[in-house]
This record gives C-alpha cells, structure tokens and sequence, in this order.
C-alpha cells in the first residue's frame, strides 16, 4: 500500500517519513530508503502529482553558472580580484571580465576595483572543484556604489522577487528605490533614506513570513500603510 | 560594509540613521533578566535590540592585597565568545575583549560602587573576592553599554552563599539573603562621533564607521567616575560636553530601564 503521509505545505525536518510505498518518487531535497520517501532539510513539503520534493526554509546558497550575485572584493591578485560572494567556495574576476577597457601591464589594478569594494556580477563558471568564475561585462553588472546592502537567507530570494519579478516591482513602484537581488542573498538597495528603510523591513518581512499564504497582498498592505505615514 | 559606510556617513550628517532612530534613541526592546544561572551568586542577561550579553559574579575567599589588608577586590573578565560575530575566533582574549572588560571594570571600581571595607572578613586574612564574567551572545553592537549595564544588574542581584562557621568552607550551593554591599549604579554609556554627529547605541555596522567614541561611566546623581576615549579623530571640548551631557542623559534612561526590570 503506498501512501502520503505529509500534508501539503506542511513544514518537515530532515529524516521525516514523507510517503511509504514505491508509487511515490522522491523530488529535491528528499530521498528514498527502503520502501520510504524521507525529507533530506527543513522545509515546506510539496506534492506535484507523484513527485514529492521539499521547498528548504533555510540553507547555503550553492553557486551555479549563470546566476547574477554580489561580491565583496577581498583581495587583488596578479590578474584579477578574489571576491567573496557568500559561498562556502572562493571566487575570481578575471581582468578581462572585469572590463572592456584595455589595461596596460603596470596598470594598478586597485583604481578600477579596491578591496572593500561591492560588485554585481554573474557566475560564468563553477568549476568541478567548485571554484568560481565571475564577470562583469553582460549589461546590468557593475561596481556599486552609495546606497545600503542588506543581507538575506538566499532560500528565500525567489519569493523577494516574487513571480515574473512581480515582488520586487511592487516594492520598487512603493519605496522608489533601485533594488538589485543577488542569487546569493545579498540585495542591494539605492534611493531616498526613507525609501531605502522602508524597502528594508517589506524585504525583511518577505524573509520572515516567506511560507504564508497571500504573501503578496500583505506587502502590499504594508507598503500601502507605511506609505500613508511619510 | 563599504557601502553602508558611505551611507552611514552621509545620513550621519543629516541627524539620520540606516534603521530611521534617532541619533539618542536607543534600539527596542531592551530586555534584563536575572538569575539565569543558578551556579552564579549573581547573574543577569541583557537584551539592546539584538545585542544580547550575560554577566555572571562569582564570590570567592582570597586573603587580600598586601597593600589594602582591609579590603577586598573586584576582577572583570570579558569574552567575545565566537558564537557572538564571525569576526571573533576562540583563543586568549585580544584587545576588544580586554578593553571591554577594563572599560566594566573601571566604571565599577573608580566609582566606588562596592563598599571593599565591607567585603573584609579578617584583615590581612580574609575577603571577599567579586569576580564577574561578562559573556557576549550576540554582538549587533554597543557591546560597552549593554556589558555595563549586565554587570551592574548581576552585582545588584547577587547574594552571598553560605559560609560554614566551623571549618570556613563555601557552600556554594547554599545561598543568604544578604546582597553585595552596592553603594552606587554606576553605568557606562558610549558615544559615537560620526561624521560630525554624535550618537548612542550603533549597530555594528555603524561601529565600523564611527570617528571617535567616548564611553561615559556615571551614577545616578550625575557623578562622572570613568571615561575611556576611543577612535583615531580627536573631540573638541565642544563636542566633548555635548558627549558628556548626552550619556548622563542617556545613564539614566536605563537606570530606570533597570529598575523597571527589577521591580516586576
């Protein structure tokens, strides 16, 4: 007899029983043992059909080609800067994907990027030693500069950015801030101190209530009353 | 965070902050509890926003120091324990920790807080030793002020064990109801010169970014007994006054934090 033993979106820790018996096949983040689905994290379980996989709550961001993230220059090598981009992994930015700009052999390479310095980039590269490379040439990357950097629990970032963008845009119309969301959980936010607090705590409060229904009507409401105060 | 330095920096100068305080507001809730540890004679957890300290006092014999024979001692030792920020690794304690435990300490000792004659027992032989440990839990910053303020109300709730009449022995598992001889609340405030303004409780973000700080020991009649000037700028005398008039100010805010806390 195979059955689901977990309610859907229901929250479940590592080593719970999800479902028993073979008509049932483990998605993310699960596994199975014997005849029996078991969660592998702390998440929200969810049920598509005959898959089961499990949305984490909490985690490390593991680094993967492709996503846009941002850095902090940590050191400067022979031919490039070190970055740490909140992974458990080390980081390059290579001169020649750092700039378009012809760099001389003597150039310092400290004018165009310090250590210290917060750079949006993009994961060309993650390598089978889970070394990573970077750019900055594709349009929307770039060295920042004012404005404030807060971090979040990366698991969360797809409900900040919300469906097509849809989160994140609310946020932008309400506060009139520039929102740029690292995949790696950092956010970096650019506009008026009242804008910039404001777009702050609604991202916080996405971070916390993250696994509630409706969770785009009570930002929303939240923006709307806070707005109302200014 | 370079950016949030800017940032801090530039909002500084117009009386703003990241999280929208106040430059002399302190962050909410401030929580005190005490006797957390039922092995401590004394001990107290403080909460300032997300800052979160404990201090625990111990109570020992010693014989006394050669040149006080009739007085006993008090010794603060704080930790930044590696649980507290990512910036803090286990080992011998560097100078954060150290300064933090002397910045406690002098704000205790050099406004005579303890009565040392009373700790006495015999002179020359015998007194009473008070020994606080300061614990950081969480460092979200303005460790000077909520340490300060842990360590007074672990003094202020700490209760002399038991003392076999015979044999002289500590029981400590037995404690009077007789409290440490507590003459003054001295508390320390600190205060931050950024950018030109002057503001209490920072993150640590904000401590990262700050010119100058002076920590302000004060009792509740305003007697300023230890101060303890930090940073690379110097203060003029101007600035100096205002910092002075701020911590007493803000000493007495949460003085009676304190006794809000104590009275429940």
């Amino acid at each position: 007899m195979s059955k689901i033993i977990v309610e859907e979106r229901s929250i479940v820790i590592p080593g719970e029983i999800l479902a028993e018996g073979m008509d049932f096949l483990p998605g993310d983040n699960t596994f199975r043992e014997n005849n029996q689905i078991y969660s592998k994290v702390l998440g929200l379980a969810n049920i598509s059909g005959r898959v089961i996989k499990i949305t984490p709550l909490s985690g490390p961001y593991v680094p993967k080609a492709g996503d846009k993230i941002i850095g902090k220059v940590t050191d400067i090598a022979f031919s490039g800067w070190r970055v740490d981009t909140a992974t458990a992994y080390s980081a390059m930015l290579n001169v020649k994907d750092a700039t378009s700009r012809f760099i001389r052999k003597e150039e310092d390479l400290s004018k165009i990027l310090a250590i210290g310095d917060y750079i949006v980039v993009m994961i060309t590269n993650v390598t089978s030693q889970n070394l990573i490379d970077l750019t900055m040439k594709e349009p929307g990357l770039h060295k920042i500069s004012g404005g404030r950097i807060i971090n979040i629990n990366s698991q969360k970032v797809p409900r900040v950015i919300g469906k097509k963008g849809s989160m994140i845009s609310l946020i932008k119309q309400n506060t009139g801030c520039d929102i740029t969301v690292g995949q790696n959980g950092l956010i970096w936010l650019k506009g008026s101190p009242d804008g910039e607090f404001l777009a702050e705590k609604a991202i916080k409060l996405i971070e916390n209530k993250s696994h509630q229904e409706g969770l785009t009507e009570k930002i929303e409401q939240f923006l709307e009353k806070n707005k109302v105060n200014n | 965070m370079i950016v949030n330095k800017d940032t801090i920096a530039q909002l500084a100068k117009e009386n703003r902050r990241l999280d929208n305080r106040s430059l002399t507001e302190f962050r909410s809730p401030i929580e005190i509890e005490t006797n957390i540890s039922w092995t401590a004679e004394g001990s107290a957890k403080v909460r300032i926003g997300e800052t979160v300290v404990m201090a625990g006092v111990k109570l020992s014999i010693e014989k006394p120091y050669n040149d006080t024979p009739d007085e006993g001692g008090i010794m603060v030792n704080a930790e930044l324990t590696p649980l507290s920020s990512p910036e803090y690794e286990p080992g011998p304690p560097g100078m954060k920790a150290i300064e933090l435990a002397r910045v406690t300490d002098r704000g205790i000792r050099e406004a005579k807080a303890i009565d040392m004659k009373k700790l006495c027992i015999i002179p020359g032989e015998k007194a009473w030793f008070v020994i606080v440990d300061i614990i950081t839990i969480n460092d979200a910053g303005n460790l000077f002020d909520a340490a300060g303020l842990a360590t007074l109300t672990a003094l202020k709730s700490a209760k002399y064990p038991v003392v076999d009449k015979e044999t002289g022995a500590i029981d400590y598992k037995q404690k009077t109801d007789i409290p440490l001889p507590l003459t003054k609340e001295p508390l320390p405030i600190t205060v931050y010169k950024i950018n030109g303004s002057l503001l209490v409780d920072p993150t640590s973000e904000e401590e990262k970014t700050y010119d100058a700080r002076l920590t302000v020991a004060s009792d509740s009649d305003g007697t300023i007994s230890a101060l303890q000037k930090g940073g690379n700028m110097p203060l003029t005398i101007d600035e100096l006054s205002k910092m002075l008039d701020i911590a007493l100010e803000k000493s007495n805010f949460l003085r009676e934090e304190l006794n809000k806390a104590l009275n429940v």
